[in-house]
């Protein structure tokens, strides 16, 4: 018969059966039901009230319940700028929450300070904070936002740390086929250029 | 727009009005700081300008000229609807008297707006109930919107997390310089700040 | 134990007793914008009340000396957010004034009719707050709905639902698109049954009534001495609205009133918003159906309006002048000019001082919200702590208006 727990274990997890089914149980059921605490300061607080009402629909993901006690919640949304004055407040609230905690930088302004590089904005949450997830946009379209919010549940649900940040769904530079493309050396122009191929091809055969 | 105002302010006050302009029709008038307050309370009182309403109060920094800070004032008349911009230069080159007479006790909405001149610009004024920062934090040392002060130097509360802390690098990568690159064609005023 | 019927005298019966201070920190559900009130409480009375502002604060004014004049538009956009395209028409009015510059009747009508839809906007957002704060959800969600509509709409002529950045010095960015006219007049009039819908929900419940009228109420002297504007204003019973008393654009040729409460109270705030809706659909109406369908939207100014791309990569005047607004600026004449318009919240004044130069010397925004911020700390002293979260959501303060 053999070891069973030994020939069950899923792929690069030193445990057990039943620990890693345990795990993938409490990752379903934590990125199902996130209670989000929103940290709304500026304009993107708008796109934010956008996301609850029906047309994007938040309640969908489970993640609409916004519980304005930091103890009371796992998600922390930080919409809009962080100005300096503000940032005691935020890693006030942030400490407060309990494990296991994401954080989700909504907008440009929490990834990154935005275009406010002056004395009064903090360059980006995760100079106080680690984030989870970066949602860029100025405001992010609410699309955006629930790209984010998949992606965080992807990363919920494989126990994942590291941070991620959200891309356009359509790059216009990879996807698009009617644009030119930079060459970046001679192979990519060989490439395209069938004429220069033969001719080096050519070149080769004679003496 | 209504040369009134600018006429009955010069009748009354005489010397104390040094210029009056009505550039693209708004009527200014520069006022000795130490007459700050009597200028306000006429213009308060009298049945004729009736000026109800504080509109705005802003600084600006000259800092290439002495007395360095204008302090800007705007009002309007709902009654007889006529506007009109006072301003007073306070401050020399290290701001030394930067002071001029509060307004509060006249318009209770300059309250804010003079918190907020002293805030931005440092100009101190005199006789009002509560002078304290208002956008700034109190920590915060100097006044932002003096040229002086360099746009991006910033005074965090709490010291941003390392590299190490955060276990990836998190620091902004740097412009390429002051201007982002293009500094011919902008006007500057003073030479670009070390952080 | 003492027998309970012995006599005691009223003093030795004194608990001794401090007031509560209560923190509404910056980050608080009710609070619209990011402000902090700091209270002391006896009970559930207020006995002093101390309204923090600054939290938002991003450095607009210095922002807009460091670069040019055009690049203003979107430092504009995000002062009053819930508004975007009224801040935006109000800068480029501004500018223009300090350069002497009208731009042509189509233009006019445009700016005239986006702004009166981001007014609706700004006004659909505050009451859906507002009574979302209150327990009412499903109004909120109406009005947002409504407020959906509007955007789709910008975002089809803008190219962004809320932070356009439209607007230019001597016009906008593009001309209005083929179905401006046709999109707009049939999403006034869903939006318009969305908030009678609303209407009827909220208007007939005791208990909302009950906890907006008489709450918050203020004077009209008092109102008038703090510098108040706008639908605060109006509501006290001033009847001073931008728009009639110094028409700018083509206000003076569109026929529409304006709502004036009586008492001052959260209530007639909240009413003179719902009423200011169904003015701006009727400035709208007025205004698509005047705008001319052809023509050009920017004027003639060569110093300040970009030229046309076709010219730009074809002849090297154009080239040049493209290059120097750009990289310079658009050469606005030296002086200073003080501008303004009805924005959503009030006066909303632009100061600008130009040393002549591509770069702004000193830009700034007068904003209506930062005044009425300074009356909230006498509206709520001596209520109740939960008449703070009315009375704050009717002020409509935002932040990036009032911090700016």
């Amino acid at each position: 018969m053999g070891d069973v727990t030994r020939s069950l274990t899923l792929d690069g997890s030193e445990q057990g059966f039943a620990t890693t089914r345990t795990d993938a149980l409490l990752g379903w059921a934590r990125k199902y039901s996130l209670f989000a605490y929103p940290f709304v300061t500026a304009c993107c607080g708008m796109e934010f009230m956008a996301l609850t009402s029906p047309r994007f629909d938040l309640a969908r993901f489970g993640a609409e319940a916004p519980r304005f006690s930091p103890r009371q919640s796992d998600l922390l949304w930080v919409v809009g700028t962080i100005s300096q004055r503000q940032g005691p407040v935020l890693k006030r609230v942030y400490e407060q929450m309990m494990d296991p905690k994401y954080v989700m930088a909504f907008g440009t302004c929490a990834s990154s300070g935005g275009f406010y590089d002056n004395y009064t904005t903090v360059p980006g949450i995760d100079k106080i904070i680690p984030t989870d997830v970066y949602i860029p946009g100025c405001p992010p379209r609410p699309e955006a936002v629930l790209d984010g919010l998949m992606l965080l549940q992807d990363k919920i649900a494989r126990n994942e740390r590291r941070p991620g940040v959200v891309k356009p769904r359509f790059d216009p530079v990879q996807d698009a086929h009617g644009l030119v493309q930079l060459r970046r050396s001679a192979t990519d122009a060989r490439d395209l250029l069938p004429e220069l191929k033969e001719r080096e091809a050519n070149a080769d055969r004679e003496p | 727009m209504s040369q009134i105002v600018l006429d009955m302010l010069k009748e009354r006050f005489g010397a104390a009005i040094l210029e009056t302009h009505s550039q693209v029709g708004d009527d200014t008038a520069v006022v000795e700081p130490s007459q700050w307050k009597a200028v306000c309370a006429f213009l308060r009182s009298d049945p004729a300008l009736d000026f109800d309403m504080p509109i705005d109060l802003c600084g600006v920094d000259y800092p290439n000229r002495v007395p360095r800070t204008e302090v800007v004032m705007h009002l309007y008349s709902i009654s007889k609807g006529h506007r009109v911009r006072l301003k007073a230069r306070v401050g020399d080159e290290d701001m030394d008297g930067a002071e001029i007479d509060s307004v509060t006790s006249i318009w209770a909405g300059m309250n804010w707006l003079e918190r907020e001149v002293f805030d931005m610009s440092g100009v101190r004024f005199r006789g009002h109930p509560d002078l304290r920062r208002i956008l700034m934090y109190p920590e915060f040392v100097g006044h932002p919107l003096q040229k002086t002060y360099a746009a991006d130097r910033t005074q965090p509360l709490i010291p941003y997390r390392t590299e190490d802390e955060a276990g990836m690098p998190i620091q902004k990568i740097e412009p390429f310089g002051p201007d982002e690159g293009m500094p011919f064609g902008r006007a500057r005023i003073l030479p670009a700040e070390e952080n | 134990m003492e027998p309970l019927d012995v006599e005691l005298d009223e003093g030795e019966l004194e608990l001794p007793a401090d007031p509560m201070h209560l923190n509404m920190g910056p980050s608080h559900p009710a609070m619209h914008g990011t402000v902090r009130i700091v209270l002391e409480l006896s009970g559930e009375t207020i006995v002093k009340a101390d309204v923090q502002i600054g939290y938002l604060h991003r450095g607009f004014e210095k922002m807009c000396e460091r670069g040019t004049w055009a690049q203003v538009f979107p430092y504009v956009d995000r002062l009053n957010y819930v508004s975007p395209m009224l801040n935006n028409v109000g800068y480029a009015l501004a500018v223009e004034k300090l350069c002497g510059l009208s731009v042509p009747e189509r233009c006019q009508w445009y700016r005239m009719a986006l702004g009166e839809l981001a007014r609706i906007s700004d006004h659909l957002t505050c009451d859906g707050a507002m009574a979302m704060e209150l327990g009412a959800f499903t109004p909120f969600l109406w009005f947002v709905k409504a407020r959906e509509m509007v955007w789709d709409i910008l975002e089809e002529e803008t190219g962004a639902r809320l932070t356009h950045s439209f607007g230019r010095i001597g016009g906008m960015a593009k001309p209005p698109s083929q179905d401006f006219k046709a999109t707009c007049v049939a999403a006034l009039n869903k939006i318009l049954e969305l908030v009678e819908e609303g209407e009827r929900m909220l208007l007939k419940n005791r208990i909302f009534i009950d906890r907006l009228e008489n709450v918050g109420t203020i004077s009209r002297a008092d109102a008038v001495a703090l510098g108040w504007s706008g639908p605060c204003l109006r509501a006290t019973g001033v009847p001073y609205d931008i728009r009639k008393a110094h028409p700018y654009l083509k206000y003076d040729e569109v026929d529409f009133d304006v709502p004036v409460g009586t008492k001052g109270d959260t209530l007639d705030r909240f009413l003179v918003r719902l009423g200011e809706i169904r003015q701006s659909k009727r400035i709208i109406e007025q205004s698509l159906e005047r705008m001319p369908d052809d023509g050009p939207v920017n004027c003639d100014a060569a110093g300040v309006v970009l030229p046309e791309k076709a010219g730009v990569y074809t002849t090297i005047e154009a080239t040049i002048q493209h290059f120097k607004l750009i990289m310079e600026g658009a050469k606005v004449p030296a002086g200073e000019a003080y501008s303004y318009t009805e924005g959503g919240n009030g006066e909303l004044g632009y100061y600008l001082v130009s040393d002549g130069s591509g770069t702004p010397y000193r830009v700034r925004i007068r904003p209506p919200c930062f005044q009425i911020t300074g009356g909230l700390q006498k509206l709520i002293e001596g209520r109740m702590l939960s008449d703070i979260v009315p009375t704050f959501g009717s002020l409509n303060m935002i932040g990036g208006e009032c911090d700016h």
